[in-house]
């Protein structure tokens, strides 16, 4: 039953991210600007030939529905295509930008969601001067732009205390030592993540102690304390699990977000990932290349919103499918 | 056999010139270290034949190399060939070639990579290149170092075809017989030059490493060169203020922060080493819509402008105010020509000639300025100039769009004004022709866009095209500096100069007319 369940909203999926590539398609197309023309700027002459034979090797002589058709037929097989800008295949492209971006992605998803049902769970609970200071943190991380608290945090950490490394993912020195490797990742990670992070843990933080005021006056809260359970229990182990289905909600959601999110903290930060890679490809009219970084993104997001649904059922037995 | 005899002696006095100008450097360059620099934006790939974005002339422009390099004063010097002659009737240029260059995988360098190169590489992939080289009639290679070339009728600026970024040596052996941009070696490139290629991790830096078996003997002298991708404007200045980084160039700069580093003691900045492209910036004006088509408007719009303005604030100093439309920097440049002077009172007397007087508001007319979307800079001298034609009654507004329109309307000729840069490449009949030619009225991107026809313009191109003699070159372009200028199709706003910002540490890094663009064998690293 629940494999049929998978099974069904994984056809959902195949279907959602299809109709995402056919809307993006046709959206590009429309935007004015033509590759062919881009590339022949820059080589500091254009003649006819020249934009024939790039439409011709690309296939942007055809007739709009057939480029169409013969993309999506490509995709079926799982081929990205070719990028005519950096001459290498698409999947290449993506595939060596793509653990970047999961990396800052999940870093911040996490740090997020632990500091912010942390934090909502210590207003909740200790109401008064907790609950204040974390309502004025987590608004002000909220109310404040993404890419400011980066450059803030630019400003502060890495140049005036130099902490931190200010930008990409490596030293520019090189590190020997595989351990040595991993902590400089890491290093460079810190600032990137919390960026990130820190507007998705506002918004958790003030969901996850609304919630919780929510369940405290109910029933089973009371049975609960009735049965004899000390506060803490009742607080940690009946409250705070209830209270967590709507985070997990909202999480959800959100982690389509913080993958958007990613492409300004991968700008600020030069963080080698997929994020920039769709902005230089925007910027040059990269057709294919551009297509084959939604359907990726789109399918994160198809996937984590089914792995969503599949907790959402194993921790709420009331969510289970009929 | 004068005229050969006397480029044996040109080539002897060059290569004098350039023993004399070496121990200007005082210094004695040291072996080793590893150079960093920074690209902005990111090349797509870095084979200077299948593209020239920037970053890709920059850094492929130290793996591939082209038969000649230039030396400030735009004379050519040896690269991969090591002489050269014209015959005196013009039509036939004999290269030799080095007989110790190899390609980075061990394989020889010969004639046949040259014509393959040129014939069958560029034709496809490189329209600047393609528009020279089908003029040759036929391709000869004697033997394994001889390359003679026979054009078709007399083409005088052939040589500079074989600077790095306009004829980039190819390897035949890796690439005949191939669809040459899916050629597997693109991501892994082989050249000739003084670094290798040996990694790209994307998004963050690309590692080039000496070539050991370079033709130069004991160069090149540092061990490696690191390229570096930040995309962030002001994480580059930082990197450079740090130290992180040993240079910057192009668009990795930002004019803005040039007060910043220029107060920086550590660092300096190239005033050099654009001869080749001399980037001029022009202001293009779409004579089929009026009243762009009566002279005395375009006239007046440039009487409007304080170019010492534009360069002064705008480009921090970056140029020169330029007074014709070919660059100082450029063969053939005369500064004998009328000028405009920034005259707003002058322009309205102009503006009033012509019948456009202002309005109840003051305005005479309105036009529409296509900003170009490169950057903060460009954009503030689209609003500058707005500001200077709305002093003069002439109210402009500003139209912003992203680079893939931006190319798309200019090519179909969608604008009133527009203004970007045009490279020259050295000789007018290459970089500035282009503009203004009858015959180049085409839809094509850096046509000749703003459909100026003067039939006498065209007849003095093909002549100076074609002639051999330098005197009857040079008055053939001091007629057409003093027409152009007359008839101002286009209004030259700043002869450009990229900033090149250079940690001191660096020695002989800017030392050609490429500039940054130079393959780096004699750069070297202080301690």
């Amino acid at each position: 039953m629940r494999l049929r369940y998978i099974l069904r909203r994984l056809a959902n999926g195949v279907l959602v991210v299809l109709l995402v590539v056919v809307f993006n398609f046709v959206i590009l197309r429309l935007a004015p600007g033509d590759p062919a023309m881009i590339m022949a700027g820059e080589s500091g002459a254009s003649d006819e030939q020249f934009i024939a034979d790039v439409r011709r090797a690309y296939g942007l002589d055809q007739p709009m529905p057939t480029q169409l058709a013969t993309y999506l037929g490509n995709v079926l097989q799982f081929d990205l295509g070719f990028s005519y800008r950096q001459k290498r295949p698409n999947a290449e492209l993506i595939g060596e930008r793509l653990p970047a971006t999961l990396l800052l992605a999940l870093s911040a998803f996490v740090l997020s969601l632990t500091l912010g049902v942390l934090l909502g769970y210590l207003a909740a609970r200790y109401r008064g001067v907790v609950d204040w200071l974390v309502s004025v943190v987590s608004l002000a991380f909220y109310a404040t732009p993404i890419f400011w608290i980066g450059l803030m945090g630019i400003i502060v950490f890495s140049i005036q205390l130099e902490w931190l490394p200010a930008f990409g993912m490596r030293s520019i020195m090189p590190v020997r030592g595989e351990f040595a490797k991993i902590a400089d990742v890491l290093h460079h990670l810190v600032l990137p993540a919390l960026t990130l992070g820190l507007f998705y843990m506002a918004i958790f933080a003030r969901l996850m102690r609304a919630s919780l005021l929510e369940v405290r006056p109910l029933d089973f809260v009371a049975t609960a304390r009735a049965k004899g359970a000390t506060i803490g229990r009742v607080w940690r182990r009946h409250m705070l699990r209830n209270a967590f289905l709507p985070v997990l909600t909202m999480a959800g959601v959100q982690a389509g977000q913080i993958v958007g999110g990613s492409i300004l903290v991968e700008t600020v930060f030069a963080w080698p990932g997929i994020g920039r890679l769709a902005f230089e490809a925007v910027l040059q009219r990269d057709y294919n290349l551009l297509l084959g970084i939604f359907l990726v993104t789109s399918t994160a997001v198809v996937l984590i919103n089914l792995a969503t649904d599949v907790i959402y059922v194993l921790v709420d037995p009331r969510a289970r499918p009929a | 056999m004068r005229r050969f005899a006397k480029a044996i002696l040109g080539l002897g006095l060059v290569l004098a010139l350039g023993l004399a100008a070496a121990p200007a450097t005082a210094q004695t360059p040291r072996k080793g270290g590893t150079l960093r620099i920074l690209v902005h934006p990111e090349p797509p790939h870095v084979v200077t034949a299948l593209g020239q974005a920037s970053g890709t002339v920059t850094i492929g422009g130290k793996i591939f190399e082209g038969l000649l390099t230039f030396d400030f004063g735009l004379n050519p010097k040896p690269g991969l060939a090591e002489r050269w002659e014209r015959s005196a009737d013009g039509l036939t240029y004999t290269f030799h070639l080095r007989r110790n260059a190899k390609w980075h995988d061990g394989k020889p360098f010969t004639a046949a990579d040259v014509v393959f190169t040129t014939q069958e590489f560029l034709m496809k992939t490189h329209p600047r290149a393609r528009s020279v080289f089908s003029r040759v009639a036929s391709v000869e290679t004697p033997d394994d170092h001889t390359v003679v070339y026979k054009l078709k009728e007399r083409f005088s600026p052939f040589l500079y075809a074989f600077e790095l970024s306009g004829a980039p040596m190819m390897p035949k052996h890796i690439y005949a017989g191939t669809e040459f941009d899916k050629n597997p070696a693109n991501a892994k490139p082989v050249g000739t030059g003084p670094f290798r290629f040996v990694s790209w991790t994307r998004g963050e830096s690309l590692q080039l490493e000496r070539n050991p078996d370079y033709y130069r003997e004991g160069r090149p002298y540092l061990d490696a060169i690191s390229f570096h991708f930040i995309p962030d404007a002001a994480a580059r200045t930082v990197a450079l203020e740090q130290g992180l980084v040993d240079q910057a160039q192009f668009d990795a700069v930002q004019f803005t922060d040039l007060e910043r580093l220029k107060k920086n003691p550590a660092l300096t900045i190239a005033d050099k080493g654009q001869e080749f492209i001399a980037p001029l910036i022009l202001m293009d004006m779409n004579s089929r819509r009026p009243p762009f088509g009566d002279k005395r408007f375009r006239k007046a719009l440039l009487h409007s402008i304080d170019r010492n303005f534009i360069k002064d604030r705008i480009f921090y100093g970056q140029g020169k105010v330029p007074t014709g439309p070919i660059s100082s920097s450029t063969r053939y440049y005369i500064s004998d020509v009328p000028r405009y002077d920034y005259d707003p009172e002058k322009a309205k007397a102009l503006l009033d000639e012509m019948g456009l007087k202002p309005g109840a508001d003051g305005t005479r007319a309105e036009i529409k300025i296509l900003a170009l979307p490169y950057g903060d800079h460009w954009t503030r001298l689209g609003e500058y100039l707005r500001e200077s034609f709305r002093r003069v009654g002439v109210r402009a507004t500003v139209e912003n769009t992203d680079p893939g329109n931006w190319i798309q309307r200019y090519t179909n000729w969608d604008y009133d004004i527009v203004y970007t840069f045009f490279y020259q490449y050295a000789d007018p009949a290459l970089g500035v022709a282009r503009t203004y030619l009858c015959s180049n009225v085409r839809k094509v991107f850096l046509a000749n866009a703003n459909g100026y026809c003067n039939q006498r313009i065209d007849d003095l191109f093909s002549a100076a095209t074609s002639e051999t003699d330098e005197a009857k070159k040079q008055a053939a372009y001091d007629e057409i500096q003093k027409t152009l200028i007359e008839d101002l199709p286009t209004a030259p706003l700043l002869e450009l100069q990229f900033p090149v910002v250079l940690n001191r540490r660096v020695h002989d890094a800017i030392t050609t007319a490429h500039g940054p663009n130079d393959a780096y064998a004699d750069a070297w690293l202080a301690r």
